[in-house]
């Protein structure tokens, strides 16, 4: 994949818009190539990573059940997991690719709140099975860097039913 | 001339018990087991919990059939067959809602939700003999409930329920007696598909054999959170337990903890009291022994065919059907207490989507690993499926005793014979000491 920035060669500063999109399109990139350590470090201390089922996209973890509700500590561990070969569902590791689209920004109490349509394709066994939804990103600026604290896929099929489980980082 | 007889070679003395793999790959079978185990037995549908109030209902797939239940206005809980009684369709095209009428959209007859044909369009229309009060929803033949877990049967023969669980009674009981105000299903659930046949769902979940290989990454996990789970070493050192008419339960060391009630860090300093006030209640309630078994052991039961409740850092209610020979939709619930405080309750979800969610850190590879037997088949040189663990010991969790329970069974309806009585021989020297 190609590292230059898409406005690296502009002399005026990025847009809120440029910069966001520029974000999600370099998670993806790294979430492609499995490099998820570097991955790990775009979320905040606090940052969380959540999955709704399939039938509750407005599914609260404290009270329903979703299908994965990560802090910090959990998401660490399910990176570990990813890399061991003892994480047999990506053991070898899937094939992906992530489109993402339709970005909206808002901008909510200095924090950035973006949301996008994501397609991920994960390739594996000689099966394909395309995950399609939206994501939502709540973003701020750390140390002149943009970090993500709340990070949620919503998925829009009715079930897994070619998935089978949600393996991969969506 | 295909015979399921030859499906599986059963001798205990020997110490044989295989499983042809064409019990997992065959279109024939998977007919026959339609025919002669989902067209027979009890099966579960949903929990009562699931529709409160009046008016309130969902629908779901049993066996490949539509149904949907809904509760009336008159409160009581009822099950239709998904179907318009004029033409066909369907008519609950929501799979949760309320109504206090369904119509059906496409000659918008419309129905009570209690069942009765309540509107006919121009029904002048209709002959003389036309009845409309005979034209209510159809439920299926049989349906009855047991401590809030409602089965349904499309055998208006079958045994009484209560008769049909026999075993597995008492191990729900252990579980609905956990709740001081009844159990209830929580909202949301998981549904997925697994590329592979139902029956090795069924033997996924009762084996203890699996556990420490397959689920090494989750075990560190815990591990890493500063818990210490050597305990798993032994853990499925318990008997094995055969529950009769194919039901079963493997039962092991709550090593991990168990929100009723044995703390573990998993739960919490913040419901570390909580969870010794649950079990002290245990203790009046069921005295020291049962509440014991209650709080210490968790459990996996299999209510034969198809219907898993997983009694262990959660509860989880697992239901799977069948689609093809090698394709199998699974949907997955939890179950808690009505009264279980928010912290606690919330700790319970925690723990269940660290283990058993598609999303976990063990579930997943679950379907990987009987995803990978199902494309083994394909291999075909290897006719049998070994499972003769713990045949001739005192067979304990981490053996295949419970996997036989239910394959006996199976067999026994599928080849006809009905009740298979051989059985490994220790179990059936305790039975003849018992005589």
């Amino acid at each position: 994949m190609p590292e230059a920035s898409s406005t690296g060669n502009q002399d005026s500063a990025p847009t809120l818009r440029e910069t966001v999109e520029e974000f999600l399109y370099r998670e993806a990139a790294l979430l492609d190539a499995w490099r998820l350590d570097e991955w790990l470090a775009l979320f905040t201390a606090d940052g969380r990573y959540v999955v709704p089922t399939t039938d509750l996209p407005d599914g609260d973890p404290r009270k329903d059940m979703v299908f994965i509700d990560d802090d910090m500590v959990r998401l660490r561990a399910r990176v570990e997991r990813l890399k061991s070969r003892h994480g047999h569902r990506e053991y070898p590791s899937s094939r992906t690719r992530r489109f993402i689209t339709n970005v909206l920004i808002k901008v909510e109490d200095g924090g950035i709140v973006a949301t996008s349509s994501f397609l991920v394709y994960r390739f594996r066994m000689a099966e394909s099975s395309p995950y399609v939804g939206w994501y939502e990103h709540r973003l701020k600026q750390l140390d002149g860097e943009l970090k993500m604290h709340h990070r949620k896929a919503v998925l829009d099929m009715e079930a897994l039913r070619e998935h089978g489980a949600v393996s991969i980082i969506l | 001339m295909f015979d399921p007889k030859n499906l599986i070679l059963d001798n205990p003395d020997e110490g044989v018990f295989r499983v042809h793999r064409s019990a997992m790959t065959s279109l024939e079978v998977l007919r026959m087991e339609q025919e002669r185990i989902f067209n027979k037995c009890w099966l579960y549908l949903c929990h009562e919990s699931e529709v409160e109030n009046p008016g309130e209902y969902r629908r779901r797939n049993v066996a490949g059939r539509p149904l949907f239940f809904i509760r009336g206005s008159d409160g009581k809980l009822r099950v239709f067959l998904n179907t318009c009684t004029h033409r066909g369709a369907l008519i609950c095209r929501h799979d949760q809602g309320h109504a206090d009428v369904l119509q059906c959209f496409y000659h918008a007859w419309s129905f009570s939700n209690q069942g009765d044909l309540v509107g006919v369009p121009d029904e002048a229309g209709y002959p003389d003999s036309f009845n409309r009060a005979a034209m209510g929803l159809k439920p299926p033949p049989r349906v009855e409930s047991y401590r809030g877990f409602v089965f349904v049967s499309f055998n208006a023969d079958v045994d009484e329920l209560v008769t049909y669980l026999a075993g597995a009674r008492e191990y729900l009981d252990l579980i609905v007696d956990q709740a001081e105000k009844g159990m209830r299903i929580i909202q949301g659930s998981n549904r997925y598909s697994i590329k592979a046949n139902w029956k090795l769902l069924v033997e996924n979940s009762l084996d203890g054999y699996h556990v420490r290989p397959t689920h090494k990454t989750y075990f560190e996990y815990v591990n890493s959170l500063g818990i210490n789970t050597s305990g798993v070493q032994t853990a499925f050192s318990r008997p094995a337990l055969v529950l009769g008419n194919g039901h079963a339960v493997e039962e092991h060391d709550g090593i991990r903890g168990r929100p009723i009630a044995r703390w573990s860090p998993l739960f919490g300093e913040e419901n570390k009291e909580e969870i010794a006030a649950i079990r002290a209640g245990l203790v009046r309630k069921f005295g020291e022994q049962k509440a014991r078994h209650m709080a210490d052991i968790s459990r996996n039961l299999l209510v034969y065919p198809n219907l898993l409740i997983i009694d262990s850092i959660d509860i989880t209610v697992r239901i799977f059907w069948p689609i093809t020979p090698d394709l199998m939709d699974v949907t997955a619930w939890q179950l808690a207490p009505r009264e279980e405080k928010p912290e606690l309750l919330a700790r319970r979800l925690d723990n269940f989507l660290t283990f058993h969610g598609p999303g976990g850190f063990a579930t997943p590879d679950d379907v990987e690993a009987i995803e990978s037997c199902q494309a083994g088949y394909k291999a075909e040189g290897v006719e049998w499926s070994e499972l003769s663990r713990g045949m001739h010991r005192e067979a304990i969790a981490e053996d295949e005793l419970q996997l036989r329970a239910f394959w006996r069974q199976w067999f026994g309806h599928l080849s006809g014979l009905g009740k298979v009585e051989t059985n490994d021989p220790v179990i059936r020297e305790r039975a003849a000491l018992a005589r």
